[in-house]
């Protein structure tokens, strides 16, 4: 049944070029492997060796349709050397998912200056930076696609509700949900074939979460990680956390053609948790 | 395979005889669901029949006695319920705030918010009755002006804020019962439906009418059918296993903020 090359088809990504930070694992690596299985060319980043035997791993299981490059979101030197790498390997790009991010927790009072920034570095700067570096390409490859291209800022639902010791993700999520109404505005205005949109995602079984969660165990906020798990899943009308395929799924409705008349919005992947 | 990711779906639509409804009944068909439509105008109800291949029952959708007869015929023809798309809408006799009828009131009113909780009410029902138990995904079709209320459509605006806070009460409801039935609510901006471009072809000056409409999106343009269809129809597929609650807005960026200088 399946229509290749239509709308409608299985693989909706033919030809398109997609750029995902933090693709190594997680959101991002789910969503890395459902473009590629939407065929699509994808270039993946994050800060692991180019020669570790985690990027050999996941570039094996790829095959011909990744690369892989090393790059700091926060670096200026390192988002033009992906920009170089993009250029000279594809010559395009129509699809960026800034996702690469980092959580941090406390009491506002114990927040150090050093960690404040980290957290701002990676997950605003992040995005900011593959923003600017990427756009005039992206602006360029949009023509020619049906839906133009589309920047994807994975924020969280954290980006749109508070919680006690998270102020700085908040501020950081929320800071993205924000950017990326003003570029969608500004794009826009511009005529420019460059959609921009943010993902929401509630919890989600990820590395950084389960990293957060014996975070909370270490500091005596429960007893194992499994009964955090049990107290999300209660406190989420669909009773479950998210797996990242059903999150990477939102990410790809995004930067497909059935997507062209959604920017400048935000798309909640949370269970119904925000809604109560 | 994504072209065929409703195979095996049985899908109602409100309103589904014309505009984004018509849209979603074709869009959801070309996927594999098995699409039962509802309208007050048969004649353009066997139009899309005839082009979709879908089921047309005529009915009123916040006439609470012509409910049994469609679910009973729905449960009879296909056994379940996967998707139901709240559609059903009506603009006709609203006002402002000064000016409205009790009449126009009653009228948006009952089409767009007690029509709408008839449709979930019902879809949840026939849902909870599904062979392999309590799932499915109700879509309510709100408006952008659920955020962003319109000074001459009193009625509209309220109904369609209304619609979203009981998309979001069913969600939570089906959470609380166990139930794996996702709810939630769209928000289109302007679409270019036959409504629309009639409304623009019968104005003064159809030129600038169409720019106007046009203007308010950043994108210089309103959305298609397809495009709103589009959106339907991965929130209704298991693709979107994990969105609930939620109100998503597809309006070319035109509540995004302002156009600036």
């Amino acid at each position: 049944m399946s229509e290749q090359g239509t709308d409608l088809g299985a693989r909706r990504l033919e030809g398109r070029v997609a750029m995902v930070s933090g693709g190594l694992r997680g959101i991002g690596l789910a969503t890395v492997e459902r473009f590629v299985a939407e065929g699509a060319q994808v270039i993946l980043t994050d800060l692991d060796a180019q020669e570790s035997s985690e990027v050999k791993a996941v570039l094996e299981r790829l095959g011909n349709s990744a690369s892989y490059l090393k790059a700091d979101v926060t670096s200026e030197d390192d988002w033009q050397r992906v920009l170089k790498h993009t250029e000279e390997m594809h010559g395009k790009l129509h699809i960026l998912v800034n996702n690469a991010g980092t959580d941090l927790t406390g009491a506002v009072e114990d927040i150090t200056m050093e960690s404040w920034r980290r957290i701002m570095a990676i997950n605003v700067d992040g995005v900011f930076l593959g923003t600017k570096y990427l756009v005039p390409l992206m602006a360029q490859s949009g023509t020619d696609v049906k839906g133009g291209s589309s920047i994807i800022n994975v924020s969280s639902i954290m980006g749109l509700v508070g919680m006690s010791e998270v102020s700085a993700y908040n501020a950081s999520k929320g800071a993205v949900r924000l950017f990326t109404k003003g570029i969608a505005a500004e794009f826009a205005a511009k005529q420019m074939p460059i959609r921009a949109n943010s993902l929401h995602p509630g919890f989600v079984h990820t590395p950084l979460l389960n990293a957060g969660f014996q975070r909370w165990v270490d500091s005596g906020v429960a007893e194992k990680a499994e009964d955090l798990v049990a107290m999300v899943s209660g406190n989420t009308p669909v009773g479950r956390l998210a797996q990242p395929e059903e999150i990477a799924s939102a990410i790809f409705f995004l930067a497909s053609p059935d997507a062209s008349y959604v920017t400048g919005t935000e798309i909640v992947v949370d269970g119904g948790y925000t809604a109560v | 395979m994504l072209s065929d990711r409703l195979q095996g779906k049985v899908a109602l639509v409100t309103g589904g005889t014309s505009g984004i409804g018509a849209g979603t009944v074709e869009r959801l068909a070309r996927e594999g669901a098995k699409v039962v439509f509802t309208g007050r105008n048969a004649d353009a109800g066997k139009e899309v029949a005839d082009r979709s291949g879908a089921t047309f029952v005529q009915h009123t959708v916040d006439e609470p006695s012509d409910w049994p007869e469609l679910m009973a015929r729905i449960a009879k023809d296909h056994g379940r319920l996967d998707i139901a798309f709240a559609n059903a809408g009506s603009e006709k006799g609203d006002s402002n705030v000064e000016d409205i009828s009790i009449e126009g009131w009653n009228g948006v009113i009952g089409v767009n918010q007690t029509g709408v909780m008839l449709t979930v009410q019902n879809a949840i029902r026939a849902m909870k009755n599904n062979p392999d138990g309590p799932t499915g995904s109700i879509i309510v079709n709100s408006s952008m002006n659920a955020h962003r209320a319109m000074g001459n459509f009193l009625a509209y605006s309220v109904s369609k804020a209304a619609v979203v806070a009981l998309a979001k009460s069913a969600a939570i409801h089906c959470g609380n019962q166990g139930y794996k039935i996702r709810v939630n609510a769209i928000l289109p901006g302007v679409v270019e439906t036959a409504m629309i471009s009639n409304l623009i072809e019968s104005s003064e000056d159809p030129a600038a009418t169409r720019a106007a409409y046009a203007g308010m999106s950043p994108l210089k343009r309103m959305a298609n059918v397809d495009e709103v269809a589009a959106f339907v129809a991965y929130l209704g597929s298991d693709e979107a296993s994990f969105i609930s609650g939620a109100d998503l807005v597809i309006d070319g960026a035109t509540t995004a903020g302002m156009m600036g200088l």
